[in-house]
């Protein structure tokens, strides 16, 4: 039964738009539009660019702690919030224990890891247990999580004066300000601005830097592991590989990648967000490492870099450029549309590699 | 025969177990709270008519193995659109009622075929895909509502309308709806007031259930959800079937939004339905149902424990800690950790019914050794 | 009787090749009313195809259809599905059992052909929502049961059943049908107890007398001659013999079974002479729990530089040696392998031992269907020997040795004559062939002092295979590796190997050096049917 070796340049091509896909092309094309638009329509675009390539920067490390659950065949991590809450947890200790400036920064990373680690780790063992199931599990272990923080960051006796209630003086605030503490140190690290363009060269730095071991990690005997076990586990497992482990680790990764990556989207936003904000904050990760072009078991940081970008353009374009244009501000709608479109498409395709 | 019966037993543990648990809750929440009986009784009384419909919209998806039907909120917004159009067309009482829900019929069919579609293509993950869907249509829904209704859907009224022109306001009120078909029949007992005629209509639900169980299609849809294979096999289109169960579904939730609506007396146009699925859902694992199971009971012990739950827990909340909006997040955690269990239940069951099957060899080889 | 009477069903001049691959050739096969025929023929020889054009099998349309012509009574047909079959009275049980797991057996004997009640909303609606006639249903599936002769229950759930009801179930739910008037049965005494399989034949004798025919497939050939009017014989996708069972015995249908036409003894001189050897691996008591493969209780040494051929018939057990051995499926018993024990239930450890395993299940678990050849071939040596690895930071730092896995993925593209257009290829854009060419690679590779293979050639083409086999071999002679080799191709086990265990019920029935006659073999293969 021989049914390859009929492929021929047509149907190459076709393939490859195929596999490209329609909901791709889409985004793609409407960003392109939205970016010949903009100077029509009396947008900057200098700081349409920077605004992207800002959002870029504070969105990046999040898109990017997708890719090794990806490749372990764990699927999309939509439980990225119980990462999130592990850098949360890291951020407001820091502040918490007093330290300022860049110091609290790299304090709230230090902090949030050994949370990331337990946690995560417990995350990829219920995921073992469930295999098969992940990421509906995911979803739902990320929601009561965060509901369940919500009661935490009530009750934790957090004391400091910048973070909790002025009137009760405990529990803390809904957001809190960064100023003083790690607002921007790694946007403002070697930042370059040519008039209206701003570019944020540390953080893009700090996430090349993660990206490039990322990278390596997946160039090195365990990663080339964790990609085959995502691949094909029963494969991997004839070639005695222990699954569950390297899917514990991939697990792990994700989970501590995610609490890096709130930090650094703190440091750009400039505040703390608690209580239901990590909810959704899985999605438009998801939905942009699609858009990027993975699809649920293959992922690469190639998909991460050009995902966020096209995802994070089309939430800073859609808004000024329609606005502009027609005077309705719909780019709340189009954001849902289209992202949630993207993951509905990527759930849909048949993955063949995995059984 | 020894061995079945124990099995049975710890089946009826494990599936008891949530249940329980609430009512342990619940039995310590009520004393704390310090609410009186008239009043509780009221409450749970008046949610049990305002969301056992919806909740009964799920049980038929379940039967055929699509898992638990994420997806309902379309029916959701289906009712809402038809009561948005109703209450603009002042058609008010019962009368505006049942317009909304045959505006809402057609809406749902065509949501709920979307879905099942998309479903059939998604196989083996329909629950993470029909999540999603009533993310993406919730993104639709607010296209028509805040931007095609008044600028292309001619809305008169400007009571609902954005002050802008075009687009519906964050609340609709339903004053000339409220309650009117809780009250269609007045009866009051010890102080509880009951709204007879929803109960009536939750009652013939339940019993269009039960007939439908019976019927050549409730037959197939349990075949489909049992063995897909095995129900193609013997000639059941199983895509069709399992498109007509979520069909059916969405139609029912768009029914029961607007039986829940009228009880509320006020549409928060973007938001009654996103949260709607996620408390429906939790209702009916609270009342003992699993995702590949549940039946007419579970709805109301579940919505009995998990209403009693969520009437109780802020209070007993603020009691303790001072703090009401602990209570608040208690009972949201809770509804989330209820399906985080179930669905974690639901797949370690499944992985154990593999293994079990391995497990018998193993016994017959030492029986031999 | 009359014997101008046109018979039931009438297969004349069926002809069917899977993309050139001849599979059937010239069948021509008669069936009366009420007459019982006994199926039999090796796995492969072509039973199942047969049947399947029979039944009106999809698969059949979908790889170009057969030749020849089709009669029920006289008039010929053309199934373009399963339920064109059923609808002319032909009905078929197969060996996977197709039954709902919650339903109870008359609930599954009447699936989708339920009775139904006309109601004011169905006529509004449409059919489906006519109710259940629970009474009638019961009462068919009662006449159903009754029919068949055996006593089951019909209000029993599936999922609680013994698997031989389970067996009897499918079986009424095709007497239950009105039109049926002939009776496909797949190996079904296969799954049965004793006792039931006598019970089934006693309903086999049952529905004979009632006017239907019975097509009835199985190994077990004493089954056949207590049953059956006539044996028909198939090997190779021909009918060889076609006799009334009155007039044979087991013997004979064994002979006929394996016989070769041209029989290639292989050359002697080609064979190793094994006495001074050594048992390298010892394997005790071993079973296995892989599902449709079972291993029961098999003990066996296996000599140092051998090639050890593993025959029997599918479902045998044979596919569960290599596979409970390599640690794939649950597994107990003794492996001892060049004196040292090897645990089972951990493919690690056997790695460790310098095992190499070729899978049957090529695409399944031999391959990384979605990534290059490279990666496939080197995975398994990279990850348990750390090769084609460069250490950085004194080995703390692993890195992938691209320029080493391409060279070994050539080298083995070359040897082994693999056709791609480069390594960096996919493995899944690869012909069957090359893909088992990709797994022999991988295996190599890992240097092992032992190595599985299974089923080597299943499912590739005639060149691939000669070219696969001569690999193998040259494998073993050069390199002194001992070979452990499944196949349930007799032929090519006496072609390749030193030695032919064969692997009969879950256990080893006989090892036979490999110039033994394919009658012997043959026979030990049925000795233990179950």
């Amino acid at each position: 039964m021989n049914e390859n070796a009929k492929t021929n340049e047509k149907g190459a091509i076709r393939k490859a738009l195929e596999n490209f896909g329609l909901p791709r092309l889409i985004i793609t094309g409407f960003l392109v539009l939205l970016l010949i638009l903009a100077p029509f329509v009396g947008a900057d675009l200098p700081t349409q660019i920077s605004n992207i390539i800002a959002r870029f920067s504070w969105n990046g490390v999040l898109v990017l702690a997708m890719v090794p659950m990806v490749h372990s065949g764990c699927g999309l991590n939509f439980g990225l919030p119980l990462g999130i809450i592990s850098g949360l947890l890291g951020a407001t200790l820091s502040i918490e224990f007093g330290f300022t400036g860049g110091l609290s920064f790299f304090m709230a990373i230090l902090i949030a890891t050994p949370f990331a680690l337990i946690l995560g780790s417990l995350y990829g063992w219920l995921l073992n247990k469930i295999k098969g199931g992940e990421m509906m599990i995911a979803t739902y272990v990320g929601f009561s999580s965060v509901s369940f923080m919500c009661m935490m960051w009530l009750v934790l006796p957090y004391k400091s004066p910048n973070m909790v209630w002025g009137l009760a003086g405990k529990g803390l605030r809904t957001t809190i300000s960064l100023e003083g503490y790690y607002n921007q140190v790694l946007a403002n690290f070697l930042k370059i601005e040519i008039g209206n363009l701003t570019i944020p060269v540390g953080t893009i730095l700090f996430f090349a830097l993660l990206a490039l071991l990322m990278w390596a990690f997946l160039h090195t005997k365990t990663g080339t592991a964790m990609t085959a076990v995502g691949s094909n586990p029963v494969f991997a497992s004839a070639a005695g590989i222990n699954v569950d482990r390297i899917r514990l680790l991939s697990v792990v990764m994700s989970t501590w990648l995610a609490a890096i990556g709130i930090l650094v989207y703190e440091q750009g936003f400039g505040f703390v967000q608690l209580y239901m904000a990590p909810f959704y904050m899985a999605l438009p990760a998801v939905s942009a490492i699609l858009i990027g072009g993975a699809s649920v078991n293959k992922a690469t940081i190639m998909n991460v870099i050009i995902g966020t970008i096209l995802f994070q353009g089309i939430v800073t374009m859609t808004p000024t450029v329609m606005n502009n244009m027609i005077h309705m501000d719909m780019s709340e709608v189009i954001r849902i549309i289209a992202s949630n479109g993207m993951i509905l498409y990527a759930l849909t395709r048949k993955t063949e590699g995995s059984r | 025969m020894n061995t079945k019966k124990k099995m049975n037993a710890g089946e009826f543990i494990r599936r008891g177990s949530v249940p329980m648990m609430f009512i342990l809750i619940c039995a310590l929440c009520i004393p704390i709270a310090g609410l009186s009986p008239t009043y509780l009784a009221n409450e749970i009384v008046t949610r049990m008519g305002r969301n056992a419909f919806l909740i009964l919209s799920l049980l038929i998806p379940i039967m055929a193995g699509m898992g638990l039907n994420f997806g309902m909120t379309l029916g959701a917004m289906a009712g809402e659109i038809g009561l948005i159009l109703a209450s603009d067309w002042q058609i008010v009482g019962i009368p505006g009622m049942v317009l909304a829900m045959i505006i809402s019929v057609p809406i749902s069919v065509l949501l709920g075929l979307f879905c099942g579609k998309i479903l059939n293509m998604a196989r083996g993950r329909e629950m993470i895909t029909s999540y999603i869907i009533s993310y993406f249509i919730n993104g639709v829904y607010q296209l028509v509502v805040l931007y095609l209704m008044g600028s292309i859907i001619p809305i008169r009224h400007s009571s609902i309308k954005l002050p802008r022109g075009y687009g519906i306001r964050n609340t609709v009120s339903l004053l000339n709806m409220r309650q009117k078909l809780d009250n269609l029949i007045p009866l009051t007992i010890g102080g509880v007031k009951i709204p007879v005629m929803t109960f009536i209509i939750i009652a013939l639900m339940c019993l269009v259930i039960i007939w439908f169980r019976r019927t050549k299609l409730g037959q197939d849809m349990r075949a489909v959800g049992q063995d897909m294979e095995v129900a193609r096999d013997a000639g059941i289109n199983v895509e069709r079937t399992r498109i007509l169960s979520i069909i059916i579904s969405t139609v029912l939730a768009g029914i029961g939004m607007v039986i829940y609506l009228q009880n509320m007396g006020n549409i928060a146009t973007y938001s009654s339905h996103s949260q709607i699925g996620m408390f429906c859902i939790a209702a009916l694992l609270v009342g003992g149902a699993s995702v590949d199971k549940a039946s007419i009971g579970n709805v109301f012990l579940g919505v009995i424990l998990f209403h009693t739950m969520f009437i109780v827990a802020p209070r007993a909340g603020a009691y303790i800690t001072g703090d009401s909006m602990i209570g608040e997040y208690f009972r949201v955690f809770v509804s989330y950790a209820v399906i985080t269990v179930a669905l974690i239940m639901y797949e370690t069951n499944k992985r154990r019914a593999r293994r079990e099957a391995g497990q018998e060899l193993v016994k017959e080889q030492e029986k031999e050794a | 009787m009359n014997e101008a009477k046109t018979p039931l069903l009438e297969m004349r001049n069926i002809s069917k090749d899977f993309f050139g691959n001849q599979v059937l050739a010239d069948i021509d096969l008669t069936v009366g009313e009420g007459e019982v025929i006994g199926l039999v023929g090796e796995n492969g020889a072509g039973k199942s195809t047969l049947m399947r054009i029979l039944f009106g099998a999809n698969m059949i349309a979908e790889t170009g259809g057969y030749g020849g012509d089709v009669l029920i009574n006289g008039k010929k047909v053309e199934f373009s599905s399963p339920f064109d079959a059923i609808a002319a009275g032909i009905g078929m049980v197969h060996q996977e059992f197709s039954l709902i797991p919650g339903f109870t057996t008359t609930e599954n004997i009447l699936l989708n052909r339920e009775p139904t009640k006309k109601s004011v909303i169905s006529e509004v609606f449409s059919e489906r929502m006519n109710t259940l006639n629970r009474t009638e249903m019961s009462e068919r599936a009662k006449a159903a049961i009754e029919m068949m002769g055996v006593r089951i229950d019909p209000n029993m759930v599936i999922s609680d059943m013994p698997v031989g009801h389970k067996q009897f179930t499918e079986i009424a739910r095709e007497l239950s049908k009105d039109q049926l008037k002939l009776l496909i049965l797949d190996e079904p005494t296969a799954v049965l107890t004793e006792k039931e399989a006598e019970a089934l034949l006693d309903s086999i004798r049952a529905m004979s007398a009632r006017g239907i025919a019975v097509i009835f497939i199985t190994h077990r050939l004493q089954e056949i001659l207590s049953v059956c009017n006539r044996v028909v014989v198939m090997r190779d996708g021909y009918v060889v013999q076609s006799v009334d069972a009155a007039d044979t015995d087991v013997a004979q249908i064994t002979k006929w079974m394996v016989g070769r036409e041209v029989s290639q003894t292989p050359e002697a001189n080609d064979k190793k002479d094994l006495s001074g050897g050594k048992p390298i691996l010892k394997i005790e008591k071993l079973w296995v729990d892989m599902p449709g493969e079972t291993v029961r209780n098999v003990s066996l040494e296996v000599m140092e530089g051998e090639i050890l051929g593993i025959g029997g018939l599918a479902g045998q057990g044979k596919l569960g040696i290599p596979n409970g051995v390599m640690g794939l499926y649950p597994a107990g018993g003794s492996v001892v392998f060049d004196g040292e024990p090897i645990p089972l239930n951990n493919p690690r450890r056997c790695l460790d031992s310098s095992f190499a395993f070729v899978s049957e299940d090529r695409r399944g678990v031999g391959l990384l269907l979605d990534e290059s050849l490279e990666w496939n071939i080197a995975f398994p040596a990279m990850q348990i020997q750390n090769r084609f690895l460069k250490n950085y930071l004194g080995g703390l730092i692993k890195w992938r040795d691209e320029k080493a896995i391409r060279e070994v993925t050539e080298k083995y593209i070359e040897e082994l004559a693999i056709k791609c257009t480069s390594s960096k290829q996919k493995a899944r854009a690869l012909s069957g062939g090359n893909q088992q060419k990709v797994c022999l690679a991988k295996a190599f590779a890992l240097a092992p002092r032992l190595l599985f293979v299974s089923e080597p050639t299943r499912g590739i083409d005639v060149g691939a295979k000669a070219l696969v086999l001569q690999a193998l071999k040259r494998f073993n002679r050069e390199n002194g590796v001992t070979i452990v080799m499944v196949s349930s191709e007799l032929e090519e086990l006496r072609m390749s190997c030193d030695r032919i265990a064969i692997v009969s019920g879950g256990k080893v029935a006989g090892i036979l050096p490999a110039s033994a006659s394919v009658e012997e073999l043959g026979g030990l293969m049925l000795s233990q049917v179950i």
